[in-house]
């Protein structure tokens, strides 16, 4: 079997073509593949929709909003368009109020699932979230056992970057913690997932197969964070 | 506008913890709600749900001995206790609609009389900061909210309507508020507890719902 192992963070990235749908997890600043964003910052694909749980933050740490201050991307997806305090104005923020970049509101809880979703190779799903809400406006209604839902629909990507504590050579994963957050979601729901590994990537068969938060069919690429790079 | 003294954030949310039972499982949102975490009963157990997956975290981590891949839903360390489980974000969630989720606390910039509360939008900015509100407030068993009784300008929070773009109709039960406890019945606003030296016309003069004073209604417990 072809070695899923890569030498480096730009290798993996290095084909991401413009206009692909890129998945990037974390929350809380855990779990975020902060060296392979940076890699596909250096890559400099453009015309990219995003898809994260926010869009940047304002600390110096390497996250999507790196890439959008760059201008490589066209669209986010996301759960927060706006910053929680409006003194917090991001890159994302002031090229938002400038129409300089388009962006998709979801609800967290709908976001994670409809990437289940497409995953699952599921159609679309009803939800009660934003029923009564201006989110709801447009969206096909129908009540289900007395109770008003909405139809979503999957959200599918092209690639998706993860980060992960410990992969095996086959690309199973594990997480540690609250740094599972996204990624396992995210890690089924694109065609092509790259991994950068926290801790260590050992030989096949020795992670507990009770113990796979990830089964390794789904993963493509894997990187090991070597001791210069970011670990938080 | 009268200058007494009003209550305190701790005590607004010691007193929405009070309400949770033995074996609850209880969202905090980020900001004012976390602080119902300080408020400790020996003789109950609550059991802490962070939407990034975290269910049953302890305290906040003391500094120095944080471990960085746990935090809750405001991406603070908080430490592991026996017992915790981690889910990924859509399982998550899946917990969060399924029902199992006894009480949400949020913050919020407006509750109506009807229940109807708004937390994520303002118009007259470009876009909102949803989160996991609008999936909380829609399938967790009960919304409690605490925010203070009017804006900075005195403007009232407690609403005939909502003005603002709503998080989920129809959903609080129960408001703390920097002048009292309040539950929203069929009723409208019931004041149940008024801070003390506030009598319920004064409240009433910084609100723009009606309210209707409980039948037992009394000072505002701290413990």
């Amino acid at each position: 079997m072809k070695s899923k192992i890569y030498d480096s963070f730009d290798h993996a990235v290095s084909d991401i073509p413009d206009g692909s749908t890129v998945m990037s997890p974390g929350f809380g600043q855990v779990g975020v593949p902060r060296n392979l964003l940076a890699a596909l910052n250096r890559q400099g694909a453009k015309q990219l929709t995003a898809v994260s749980n926010n869009a940047g933050t304002l600390d110096d740490k390497i996250d999507i909003g790196t890439l959008i201050e760059a201008g490589q991307v066209k669209k986010m997806i996301c759960a927060f368009t706006a910053p929680t305090h409006p003194s917090q104005v991001t890159p994302f923020v002031r090229m938002y109020n400038n129409d300089e970049i388009d962006a998709e509101l979801v609800p967290q809880g709908t976001l994670a699932e409809r990437m289940r979703a497409a995953s699952a190779g599921i159609g679309g799903f009803y939800t009660p979230t934003s029923v009564g809400t201006e989110l709801a406006e447009g969206k096909e209604h129908r009540e289900i056992n007395g109770r008003m839902h909405v139809l979503e629909y999957p959200l599918p990507g092209d690639f998706a970057l993860i980060r992960a504590w410990r992969a095996d050579t086959f690309g199973n994963l594990q997480f540690r913690m609250a740094q599972r957050n996204f990624n396992p979601i995210m890690a089924t729901a694109a065609a092509v997932t790259i991994v950068e590994i926290e801790d260590k990537i050992v030989e096949v068969g020795e992670l507990d197969p009770d113990h796979i938060h990830v089964p390794g069919v789904y993963v493509n690429r894997l990187v090991k964070i070597p001791s210069d790079g970011i670990f938080e | 506008m009268s200058e007494k003294p009003k209550l305190e954030r701790q005590a607004m949310c010691d007193r929405l913890a009070m309400e949770f039972q033995d074996e609850w499982i209880v969202n905090l949102g980020v900001g004012m709600p976390t602080l119902c975490s300080n408020y400790i009963d020996p003789n109950k157990e609550i059991i802490f749900h962070s939407e990034n997956g975290v269910i049953g975290y302890g305290p906040l981590a003391d500094e120095g001995k944080e471990d960085k891949h746990l935090v809750n839903a405001g991406g603070q360390n908080v430490t592991a206790v026996p017992g915790m489980a981690i889910v990924h974000h859509a399982d998550s969630f899946a917990l969060i609609r399924g029902g199992m989720v006894d009480v949400t606390v949020m913050g919020a910039y407006e509750v109506a009389e009807n229940g109807d509360f708004a937390n994520w939008r303002i118009p007259t900015r470009k876009g909102g900061g949803i989160g996991g509100a609008m999936d909380l407030a829609a399938c967790a068993k009960r919304v409690f909210i605490a925010m203070e009784h009017t804006t900075r300008e005195g403007n009232p929070r407690l609403l005939k309507k909502c003005n603002l773009p709503v998080t989920a109709p129809s959903a609080v039960k129960l408001l703390a508020t920097d002048l009292g406890l309040f539950e929203i019945t069929s009723d409208g606003f019931i004041l149940k507890e008024y801070a003390p030296g506030w009598t319920l016309e004064e409240i009433q003069a910084q609100t723009e719902a009606e309210l209707t004073l409980s039948s037992d209604a009394q000072e505002f417990r701290f413990r």
